[in-house]
């Protein structure tokens, strides 16, 4: 577990800004939903915090900035699942998993690891010599989380985990994200279109408007706000 | 000359494509591109042994010495030179090691001039077998021996070790990659450098049986990127059967097909390229990628 601050961010695309003065508090051990519609900039608030796009501004992790560099943000502990899931199709699900913990020291205890995550998701074990890219949407998405977690990250960053899963499996998904937190130590952020769903099982929540942080509130302070819903949640 | 021997001399001359085509095949599985001048970066790695050799090291400690010099070169010429053109305009990735190319030779003619040097074999002279079965050099079967060596050693490091299971991921997706924490600069930096590890044993294994001259490898980069291209530019397995293809049919067709003769012969697996080019573009070996989205 651990905080996760970004205070005054911009970031963009070339010359194209995109966020603009974002700041936002992830507290320890929460689940904080970031909220808005298609193109607000959630992808690229994630994206700012690994280091896959520039920034200015400050991204801190308990209070210390981050560096610039993905992988160095990565060995802080920060687990990025991206939206599309980022599973290395060519590699057997295995391999997806223990490229998930290949920078780890402590390799029996990574052992344990993936022993756990194979209880959790039980087709991960089933299917652990087929390649990543055969797995059904849902199967993948699980590889991903589960990939993440090997690196027993404490702080993760998930964009999306719902695109393109039916709604039974992502309401699982969802269920499930409070268990990990919880078993795993963990913080998480969690980008989100479905906002009942998201707003259902997070703390807190961000919404995000043309790059613009315009709304942070308790989860259920945004859930219950009508008006709020009608402007940005789009219900 | 019987026909086993014939067949042996192919495999033999397939070893060395072989050893070449693989270190295209590594280029361009973790970086995306095709280093035209892989051929030549061995040239200067077989110069550089010729000259500890000379220099009174043993034959064996100069081709180890020039091969984790060429590691290290290798190395540095994917970071400070090619890093900047990966993922973006092939051409442009092309016009580059094109350039690298006519650059190398330009130093290795620079360096050591153009007269052809005599290259020691690592193997000793003579070979096994006698009489109306004729013998079997042991040069040749010692570059076979070598190029399995290789493709074991490559092998195992890919499919058992951790370096390899982090090479692999960062050649398939560096952005994931990154993003579990791999440094994949210097993965894309071992790719470059084993690349040219591996050139430098092809060019010390060709050059006892050519002159050591700076055009050395020409021919064998035509019949490796041959080869490379039919096992489909990232398999392994697929690029070693289709050089040893390519040595034999080379061999056989030279000395058998009478208007092939020993001057057309180089045309004969260019021949074949162009046809498995019209007829399976992704090669023989070649695997289209799955993606599911
Ligand atoms: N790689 C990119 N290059 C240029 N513009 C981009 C890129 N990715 C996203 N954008 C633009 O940035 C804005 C925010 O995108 P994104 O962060 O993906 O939004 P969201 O995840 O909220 O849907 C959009 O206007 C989008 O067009
Ligand atoms: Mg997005």
């Amino acid at each position: 577990m651990s905080t996760l601050e970004l205070r005054g961010v911009h970031a963009g695309y070339g010359k194209a800004q995109v966020l603009h003065d974002v700041s936002l508090h992830v507290g320890d051990g929460s689940i904080t939903t970031l909220l808005g519609a298609n193109g607000a900039g959630k992808t690229t608030t994630l994206r700012a915090i690994s280091g896959l796009v520039r920034s200015t501004g400050e991204i801190l992790i308990d209070g210390r900035p981050i560096p610039s560099a993905p992988d160095a943000v990565a060995r802080l502990g920060v687990a990025h699942v991206p939206q599309g899931r980022g599973t290395i199709g060519q590699l057997s699900v295995d391999d997806n998993l223990k490229a998930g913990a290949l920078l780890r020291r402590d390799r029996v205890q990574a052992r344990a690891d993936l022993r756990r995550l194979r209880e959790l998701f039980p087709v991960l074990g089933e299917r652990a010599q087929s390649q990543a890219a055969g797995l059904s949407g849902g199967e993948q998405q699980m590889l991903a989380i589960a990939r993440a977690l090997m690196g027993r990250p404490s702080i993760l960053l998930l964009d999306e985990p719902s695109l393109g899963l039916a709604p039974l499996i992502t309401k699982e998904l969802f269920v499930l994200l409070p268990r990990l937190r919880d078993e795993w130590g963990l913080t998480v952020l969690v980008v989100e279109q479905n906002a009942d769903l998201a707003l259902s099982v997070g703390d807190h929540a961000v919404v995000l408007e043309s790059g613009r942080v315009v709304l942070t509130g308790t989860a259920r302070e945004i859930s219950g706000h009508d008006e709020v819903r009608r402007a940005y949640l789009g219900n | 000359m019987n026909l086993l021997q014939q067949v042996l001399d192919g495999l033999s001359s397939g070893s060395v494509y072989a050893t070449l085509a693989l270190a295209l095949v590594l280029v361009h599985r973790s970086t995306g591109i095709v280093n035209f001048a892989q051929g030549q970066m061995a040239v200067i790695s077989t110069y550089v042994a010729w000259t500890l050799y000379d220099a009174g090291v043993p034959v064996w400690g100069a081709i180890g010495a020039a091969i984790v010099l060429s590691l290290v070169v290798g190395a540095l010429v994917e970071r400070f030179l090619i890093r900047r053109f990966e993922g973006g305009e092939p051409l442009a990735a092309i016009v580059v090691t094109v350039g690298l190319l006519i650059s190398v030779n330009g130093l290795v003619s620079l360096i050591w001039g153009t007269v052809l040097k005599q290259f020691p074999s690592a193997f000793p002279s003579g070979g096994v077998g006698s009489g109306s079965g004729g013998t079997i050099g042991y040069g040749t079967l010692g570059t076979i021996g070598a190029l399995l060596v290789v493709v074991l050693a490559l092998n195992w490091l890919f499919r058992h070790t951790r370096l390899g299971l982090a090479f692999r991921a960062v050649a398939a997706n560096p952005e994931s990659s990154a993003l579990l924490g791999l440094p994949v600069g210097r993965l894309l930096m071992l790719g470059w450098g084993l690349a040219a590890a591996v050139g430098a044993l092809a060019g010390c294994l060709v050059a006892p049986k050519l002159y050591l001259a700076p055009e050395m490898m020409d021919s064998v980069l035509t019949y490796a990127l041959a080869a490379a291209v039919l096992g489909g530019l990232n398999s392994a397995l697929g690029t070693v059967l289709a050089a040893w293809f390519i040595g034999v049919v080379e061999n056989l067709a030279g000395t058998y097909v009478s208007f092939v003769g020993g001057d057309m012969k180089i045309a004969v697996p260019l021949v074949l390229m162009v046809l498995i080019l019209l007829l399976k573009p992704e090669g023989v070996f070649g695997h289209k990628e799955v993606r599911r989205v």
